[in-house]
Formats: C-alpha cells, structure tokens, sequence
C-alpha cells in the first residue's frame, strides 16, 4: 500500500507568506446570523441598469459566446479612448495601450508582475484595499508600507511618502478615491507626489476604480499628470461606477510596453474578459451616463446622510469625499477596531469592517459603506449609538 | 440645473413625504434653506402637485381604467387648447394628452364599471362638436404607473462582507 501524505508540504512558500485575512473569520461570524444590517459589503446595492443587462441578454440571444481578441473587444477599447479623451483629455491608443481584464482584481496581478523583479520593493499605501499586499508578494517583490493619517484626510503627502523610498523601489501602488477611507487627493499633492516619482524613476499602478464616485471637486487620473502617463498604468472598471460587480470587467491603460507585457500574462491565465460583461460594457460607456450620474447623487445624499448620523452618535467622521464609504473613528472607545466590530456584530447584528483590515493605519476606525438602503443605514445609525452609549456607561 | 435643486427635486419624485429636515440631512444643506427652495419650486410652478399612487384593487375599489383616442376638429380661431381644456374638466378624465400619428387627443377614463366609462364616453365625450370620433380601449391590467412598478420588488442576494 502506498504512504498517506500530507498535500500542505506542495502549497508554495509564496502563498503561505500571505498573511491571513482577517476577514474570513468575520465572514464566518456573520453567516447564520438573522436580522443583521450589513454596512460591509464592498459593491453597489444597486441592480446593474438595465439597458446594460438587456444589451447581455441580446448577445446572449444572438450565440455571442466567443472568445474575443486578448486584448478585449476593439469597440469596447475604442469606446474607452473616446470617453478618456472627452473627460480628461487623455490619449489611449486602442490599439496598444488598453487591455480588458477579468475585473480591476485581475488588472492588478497581471500590472504588478508585470513590472515586479524578485526584490523590488513595492510601496502601499494603506489604509487601502486588501489584495495590494499579496499581489506584490506573490510577485516576489517585497511591500513596502506608507500610512495615511486621518489629519491629512487620508490623502497622500510627498512628507510620508519619500522616507520609504529606497534604491530597491521599483513602483508604487495608489488608490483614490480610497477604500477604505473614500479620502480623494488634490491636485496639487498629486504633483508633489509626481515629483518625486520623476526623482526616483519609479513606475505607478494607479487604481482608479472609484472614479466616477467623486462628491466634492473632479476626479484627476495620475496619468494626467504631466510627464506621468508612460509611468503609471491606470487600474479601473465597471464595477462601482455601473454596478456591474459579478459581471467582472476592468480594464489597463498605458504605455504600449507595459499594456504588452501585461498582456502576455493575461493571454495565459484569463485568455480574454468574459465577452457578455464586454458587451455590457460597451453599452454602459455609450448610454449609461444618465443613469450612472443618478445613482452617484444617491450616494452622494447617503453620504452626507450617514456622516452626520455618525457624527450625531459621537464617532467623529472626517468627510469621505469619494468612494462609498466612511470611515469613523472609534479609536477612542477603548476598543480595538476588531473587538470594536465583533461586539457591535454580536450585539446589535450591525456589520461593518474593522480599519485594521485594510493596514494597520486603519486601527481605530471603521470602514462602514454607505451603498445601503437609507432605511438600513438609519437603523444602523440607530442601533450603534445604542452600543456606543451601552460603552460610555 | 442647479445641482441642489435637482437633489431636491429627486428625492420628491421619489417620496414627497421627505421632510424639509430630512432633505437638509441628505444635501448637506440647512433646513431653512430647502424649505425656501421648496417653497420658490412651488410658486413657480415646478412642483405641480404632490400625490399618492394608490393600488385600489388590493382595498376591493375595482376600478376601471380606459384609454379613449380622439379625433377631432378644430373650429376657426380655436386650436387644440379649447377642446382639451373642455374634456380636462372632468373629474373622471385622468389624463389628456395631444399627440402626433393617426389620432389627436388620448385620455385615460376611471369609473366604476366598464358601463360607466362607456356611458361616460358616449354621453360626455362623443357628443362634444369637435369631436369626430373615439375609440375605447379598457385597461386590462397595470404592470407600472408614472414609474413605479406595480408588484413585489425580487430581492437581489449579496455577500454581506465583501471587499
């Protein structure tokens, strides 16, 4: 007979080196559990319109099941230069410098292997989302962290950033309008940040993916910079913006080079996008305005709903300014935020997620997205001021 | 469009029933200063009329529901505007509409019974000189009225934690 053996010793030091979610285990704590309100879900509680799930449906009827071109549907990629051009004035060549991804998720791993040798150091900047830190380490770089701090709204500063910079840093990751925080950055601290990335000839993945979910002031893509456009590559998608998350489409803008070599990965693992999500796409960028700008004013009016409502309860709540979260503090409880989380969970069935998740920058808050119902997001409201005074006694 | 106007105007299409306090609350806006917009909205005409979709099948008032095509003829020195503005003034007249194509004038009819509607029509409407024909079409069923449809909403199942 033939020895047992055990399959963990065949799983790759890489992966082992991921540290573990802290959400999974939240996530199990959650499932089974009635009545609870969720403020932790990180996608739109809209339907995708459905002008765009009935041009799906179409292609569906017609037998459009095909693979498409690797690098995406060329209607949809034109599609993408032509709304790029009008709204920002950027020039993205069709042809070579956009790639369809499987999702901005996608788009991510394939950037950072893309441009990550064993050892180059990646800075993060964090709080942000939680797939930057393993990407770079299943690319063999080495994630480098830089904080955000509640006193610069969460944005970005050239003080914070250059003391992380060595000669090892080969690029780094941004992510605004932010989750968790929805802080946004100025132009002008994204120039400065552009300085320095000229000073150390660094790369940037800029994702971008809460574009169009900009309140106050107007989204400005990094690649806009001058001078930035053949450094950074652009990370976005349909997801937020058309609340097409389970459809899976994101997409690459940037240099040829750099769309190209992110293309050989992505011509291995994914092959191409789904093609029903790339007509939808097409769809949602030729007659979606409409409605995409209505369901961002409803946010916007939640928004400015909810950081008052948090403000009344006594969890003080810098203004998110893009994204569709906020992000109170409650460092001040005496509680971390996970406790802070579970109790409120285990308490009052409220779901939101501890900062701490999203780096360690974010200890002391909570992520707490506002893509809730008004009605679910006034009970919330509610029941955690109940818990948060049930603390003070 | 000024950009609060039309957070004000959205959320009363949506619900009339928000509070001046609750629109503040959503818009980032004072109290006082919905009130006035709201105010100055309705005295220029804006805001025509607030009003309540009513289901009145589910509380057994089985009201009956016809779209009636006019054609018509206009006298010398009056356009459409008489004839509508005589047809509007009954209360049993829901809507009137002009319209291009093959017919001039649509309305919708409510009463109590298809015989009231079609004697309505006969007695109310056929006879007025302008009028040279009409035609009855009884509703059968409302799937979605002014926007709003007419049925339980599906619920759509979300992870809830997610990234």
């Amino acid at each position: 007979m033939r020895p047992p053996c055990d399959p963990s010793k065949f799983v790759a030091e890489a992966v082992k080196s991921i540290p573990p979610s802290g959400i999974r285990r939240f996530f199990d704590l959650v499932s089974g559990l009635e009545d609870i309100i969720s403020l932790g879900v990180g996608e739109p509680d809209f339907v995708t319109p459905w002008h765009i799930r009935e041009m799906c449906i179409h292609s569906l009827e017609k037998g459009q099941t095909s693979y498409t071109s690797n690098y995406g549907l060329p209607e949809l990629r034109d599609e993408l230069t032509r709304t790029y051009y009008r709204r920002y004035g950027l020039d993205y060549n069709p042809a070579s410098e956009i790639l369809i991804t499987t999702g901005v998720s996608e788009a991510l791993d394939i950037a950072i292997r893309a441009v990550v040798n064993p050892g180059d150091e990646v800075i993060v900047v964090q709080p942000s989302y939680v797939a930057y830190v393993p990407s770079v380490i299943l690319a063999g770089g080495k994630p480098v962290i830089v904080s955000t701090h509640r006193d610069d709204d969460f944005s970005l500063t050239a003080e914070a950033l250059e003391p992380a910079i060595t000669s090892k840093t080969k690029a780094i990751v941004l992510n605004f309008p932010n989750n968790p925080t929805g802080a946004i950055m100025q132009k002008e601290g994204m120039e400065d940040i552009a300085d320095l990335v000229v000073e150390n000839d660094l790369f940037v993945i800029s994702d971008e993916v809460y574009e169009c979910l900009t309140y106050e002031g107007t989204h400005v893509p990094f690649s806009s910079l001058e001078g930035m456009k053949d450094r950074t590559v652009m990370l976005n998608g349909f997801s937020k913006a058309y609340a097409m998350t389970g459809l899976r489409l994101g997409f690459a803008m940037g240099a040829p080079n750099i769309i190209h070599s992110m293309m050989m990965i992505h011509q291995y693992c994914m092959l191409c996008a789904p093609i029903t999500a790339q007509v939808g796409a097409i769809e949602a960028l030729r007659n979606g305005k409409t409605e995409m700008e209505k369901m961002v004013r409803e946010y916007d009016r939640r928004r400015h709903f909810i950081v008052k409502g948090f403000n009344s309860i006594g969890l003080e709540c810098c203004n998110p300014r893009g994204a569709f979260y906020a992000f109170p503090y409650i460092g001040d409880m005496g509680l971390s935020s996970s406790e802070f989380a579970e109790r409120l969970l285990d308490e009052k069935k409220v779901v939101t997620i501890p900062g701490d998740v999203f780096g360690e920058a974010g200890e002391g808050f909570l992520r707490c997205a506002y893509a809730a119902s008004l009605d679910d997001i006034r009970k919330a409201i509610e029941r955690m001021g109940d818990f948060v005074d049930g603390l003070k006694q | 469009m000024d950009e609060k106007i039309q957070h004000i105007l959205e959320i009363l299409e949506n619900d009339a029933r928000t509070s001046p306090e609750e629109i503040a609350t959503l818009t980032g806006m004072s109290a006082q200063e919905v009130s006035q917009t709201i105010a100055k909205l309705e005295e220029t005409g804006v805001i025509r009329h607030y009003k309540t979709i009513v289901d009145w099948d589910l509380v057994g008032e089985n009201y009956v529901y016809a779209v009636i095509e006019l054609k018509v003829t206009l006298e010398r020195n009056q356009g459409y505007q008489a004839i509508a503005e005589r047809i509007f003034k009954f209360p049993e007249v829901r809507s009137v509409r002009l319209l291009s194509g093959n017919y001039d004038i649509s309305l919708t009819v409510r009463g109590k019974s298809m015989k009231d509607v079609a004697f309505f029509v006969a007695e109310k409407i056929a006879t007025l000189d302008q009028v040279q024909s009409t035609s009855t079409h009884f509703v059968l069923k409302t799937y979605k009225e002014d926007g709003v449809i007419l049925h339980e909403p599906e619920s759509i199942q979300r992870l809830p934690v997610s990234f």
